[in-house]
């Protein structure tokens, strides 16, 4: 019935840059091990502070057999890794680099589920008043309404835009209920992000991602990672905030099965508000995604 | 000999004692997650554990007695059926028919609930645990397949209550009556019991085994009855577990347990013909001149509906009527009806209160939910006329069961025409009935309770149509958009016009026909093979709107409203026309 897991990566996986690590949480002279599409990785700091990582396979576990260096690069506060040969740069966020955000990874928590299902649960509104009661939504005010998603020609990103949701308290920072724009991107199969209008500034937008980690084909370390203008909330409060909505999101998603995210648009009942998620899914079809899914056309 | 096919037998899923009102169980049987759950009404469900939508595990969602809310995005899953019948994001919409979670026979025996099969199979029949109280013992998950299980319990050994303490010799027998249980009587001086043990296959290489004592113990010796047997049972558990050879567990094949299939869901089919048969299982006089009917399933179970649906009745004359439906959640089993008897109009009336008795069979169409009640408002405003009550009382209960805010204000001729007094009762607070107004004193009331509109009311209308007119407008005088009052005709009192000719074109079948004056647009469709859905084939009702893609309709219905008539997008083909010579219809 299910795809089994574990399933093998192919290209469309292997060759992205995957975050392995808080960039703040290396420290020169240590290793930290991790996990990566069912292998296991080494990340360290070079000479230089660099973050840098490895794979371990058999004897390498040893220190004393030489390691296969890993390309690896520092982003958004992550360190980042591949398997395979990435693009030269990672996708840009260019907000990150205006002068009075404040950039912050604000948490992570293991998840038992697929990347793909942990993305799709970030570009879903409709469970916020179910899931995120009192903060992200609040029943009976439910409704969806109509936003569109379009894949961006020269990018490839998918992007949804019109998005409107009303929310009791939609970050950190507010104080009362307020109808919030948003907009979400997808620029990576297992990375999501969405600017949403500031309570503290109407005319800029604060950014909020999801950086899947995918441990194996249905366990996920799931980063999130803020970008945003707010002098009013300290980090913890900014981390707290997250922390919260992350928190509610893990038993949703480890109670989905299967685990894996199906591509079929058939296997689940999809109404008009799950554009996104339907657009997310045969996007992923199309860019030959094999891993954390259940590819089109695999069973039944 | 040949085993019987594991999935034509029930098996048992859990113990009766484990369905606490609005809780839900988690179980597995062969292989399928399962999500049991009893409604209010004592209906015990027995599904798939799997939301339809995205897959999260109902087990998880709340159980409101009458519906099994998702805990994801809150889709809503009717008791006994199975279908969805409330979609949070999309307010204003009826569920798409045929949205239903998987569901599976089930019976209750023993004590404990049996489901899997077919619809007719039956839990097996054990002499030992017949003609006398049983009691259930805790249940004991084993990972070893059945048939080996089967096996070892035949070695089970334990004392009948009676001999509990003493040293009396016990001999013991043990008879697999059936390929799925097991029965250990144990004889002594005086005293036998016996322990039905039936066997739940969960998974391959996994089961639960679920012991019945049978004769249930006298109070005083009912503890000291079941920790001998917890001791056994755990002994038990050891060795099974112990002998069980690793490759048995995995080398099982599961049968596969199939769902039942649907009971029928509501708005799928076309044309205007009955879809299922019901008996009249009650009729009564609920008010002046007010038939109420009860109508039960003739088989299987009945489509959901949603508040404000109404049906076509095919009556024993050839008419065919429309009804609202006056069920809320909570009244399950029955389509619950009331007929106003108007003794001047075309007999539809006439004969559901003459001719229509007890007992007797109707051809109805499923429910057809074309005046939606949105689930999101602020503050909920129903308004009704006379009959005008039937869907507004089930709009009423559904209110009140989310425990949203709502008024209903109920205009009648006089105390002895208030219908459905013992629905009306329980909703007290929220109930206001008006009797005897003149048309003036009818107006001044509306104007008193629409005057404070706020984001985020609705208001709901149903009645006479010059009290919905008057309603309209006073509630547009007092500033309620008109895409916050929704409103339902008995019948379309307009004069009609059908003396145009035009030509319309079926888009997705590039195809052009002519309809001449004295043909209906519906009529016309349908000679040429497309059997658009119709019920009050007046324009009151709303079941054969089509989209419009090009050219003007000549909108001569009372189902649309203002704003919806001037977007142009969708027309009632049975009695709009064109004031275009051309139509383009998404057909
Ligand atoms: S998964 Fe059940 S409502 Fe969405
Ligand atoms: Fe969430």
């Amino acid at each position: 019935m299910n795809a089994s897991v574990p399933q093998e990566p192919g290209a469309a996986i292997l060759d992205l840059w995957h975050p392995v690590a808080i960039r703040e949480d290396l420290r020169a002279g240590e290793t930290t091990r991790t996990r990566l599409l069912d292998r296991d990785v080494a990340v360290g700091l070079d000479d230089d502070g660099s973050p840098t990582a490895w794979l371990l396979t058999g004897a390498q576990h040893d220190a004393a057999a030489t390691p296969r260096l890993l390309p690896t690069i520092a982003a958004y506060e992550f360190a980042w890794t591949s398997l395979g040969t990435p693009p030269e740069e990672i996708f840009k966020i260019p907000e990150c680099d205006e002068p009075d955000r404040r950039n912050l990874a604000t948490f992570s928590v293991g998840v038992h589920v697929s990347a793909p299902r942990a993305v799709e649960n970030f570009l879903d509104l409709g469970h916020f008043p179910y899931v995120h009661a009192g903060i992200l939504g609040q029943a009976p005010r439910t409704e969806v309404a109509d936003y569109r998603v379009e894949v961006d020609p020269e990018t490839n990103e998918l992007w949804a835009r019109d998005c409107e949701f009303f929310q009791p308290q939609a970050a950190a920072a507010s104080t009362d209920g307020q109808m919030s724009q948003y907009t979400y991107r997808v620029p990576h199969p297992y990375c999501v992000m969405l600017y949403k209008s500031c309570p503290t500034d109407e005319s800029r937008f604060d950014v909020i991602a999801l950086f899947c980690q995918a441990l194996s084909a249905d366990r996920v370390l799931f980063h999130t990672f803020m970008s945003v203008i707010d002098e009013v909330s300290s980090d913890a409060q900014i981390r707290a905030f997250q922390t919260l909505v992350s928190a509610q999101d893990k038993p949703i998603l480890e109670n989905q099965t299967p685990r894996l995210l199906p591509l079929e648009v058939g296997d689940e009942t999809s109404v008009r508000s799950d554009r996104a998620s339907v657009a997310y899914r045969r996007w992923l079809g199309d860019l030959g995604v094999d891993y954390g899914v259940i590819p089109r056309g695999a069973h039944r | 000999m040949t085993a019987p096919d594991p999935a034509s037998l029930l098996h048992p899923v859990a113990a009766g004692a484990d369905l606490m009102p609005r809780h839900v169980v988690r179980s597995r049987l062969l292989g399928r997650r399962l999500a049991i759950w009893k409604a209010d009404d004592g209906f015990v469900n027995v599904w798939e554990d799997r939301c339809i939508h995205r897959g999260m595990r109902l087990s998880a969602g709340v159980n409101d007695g009458a519906e099994l809310v998702c805990q994801y995005h809150g889709w809503r899953y009717s008791n006994r059926n199975g279908n969805c019948v409330y979609i949070p994001a999309h307010p204003g919409e009826a569920p798409a028919g045929g949205l239903r979670v998987a569901t599976f026979a089930c019976a209750e025996k023993y004590g404990l609930v049996w489901s899997g099969g077919s619809p007719d199979a039956e839990p097996p029949s054990i002499p030992a645990l017949e003609g006398g109280e049983v009691l259930v013992l805790r249940s004991l998950p084993v990972n070893a397949p059945a048939a080996l299980v089967l096996e070892g319990l035949a070695g089970y050994s334990f004392r009948p209550t009676a001999a509990l303490g003493t040293d009396t010799p016990i001999t013991t027998s043990a008879d697999a009556g059936n390929p799925h249980s097991v029965t250990v009587t144990a004889t002594t001086t005086g005293a036998e019991s016996s322990v039905v043990f039936f066997i739940q296959p969960a998974e391959a290489g996994r089961c639960v085994i679920r012991p019945v004592l049978s004769a249930a113990p006298a109070p005083e010796e009912r503890l000291a009855t079941l920790r001998h047997h917890a001791r056994a049972l755990e002994e038990l558990r050891a060795q099974l577990e112990d002998s069980s050879p690793a490759e048995a567990a995995v080398a099982l094949p599961l049968a596969t347990l199939e769902p039942l299939r649907s009971g029928g869901t509501a708005g799928a089919a076309g044309g205007r013909h009955p879809q299922l048969q019901v008996r009249v299982a009650r009729k009564w006089v609920c008010a002046e001149g007010i038939a109420a009917f009860d109508l039960a399933p003739v088989a299987g179970e009945l489509p959901s509906f949603q508040p404000g649906a109404h049906l076509d009745v095919h009556l024993p004359n050839g008419l065919v009527r429309q009804y609202s439906l006056t069920n809320g959640p909570d009244l399950t089993g029955v389509y619950r009806i009331g007929v106003k008897l108007v003794p001047e109009g075309g007999g539809g009336s006439r004969c559901m209160h003459q001719s229509v008795h007890e007992g007797d069979a109707l051809d109805i169409s499923t429910p057809r939910n074309n005046f939606t009640l949105r689930r999101d408002a602020a503050r909920t405003l129903l308004i009704a006329g006379g009959i005008g009550i039937t869907p507004l009382l089930a709009m009423a209960q559904t209110l009140a069961r989310q425990g949203l805010t709502w008024e209903l204000h109920y205009f009648a001729q006089s105390d002895d025409h208030v219908a459905f007094d013992e629905m009306l009762a329980p909703l007290a607070e929220g109930v206001t009935t008006y009797c005897g107004l003149s048309p003036q004193e009818t107006g001044a009331e509306l104007t008193r309770i629409t005057r404070h509109y706020g984001p985020m009311q609705h208001a709901y209308l149903c009645g006479p149509g010059p009290m919905i007119d008057t309603a309209r407008s006073i509630a547009a005088e007092a500033g309620w958009p008109t895409e916050a009052v929704h409103f339902e005709y008995f019948k379309n009192e307009s004069a009609r016009d059908d003396s145009s000719a035009f030509d319309v074109t079926l888009a997705r079948r590039d195809q052009t026909l002519r309809i001449g004056a004295g043909m209906s647009l519906l009529n016309g469709l349908r000679n040429a093979g497309i059997d658009l859905p119709s019920s009050c084939e007046q324009g009151a009702c709303g079941t054969c709107i089509a989209t419009v893609l090009g050219g003007e309709p000549d909108h001569q219905d009372v189902y649309l409203n203002d704003s919806e008539r001037a977007a142009a997008n969708r027309m009632l083909t049975c009695v709009s026309r064109a004031k275009s010579g051309q139509l383009v219809l998404d057909l």
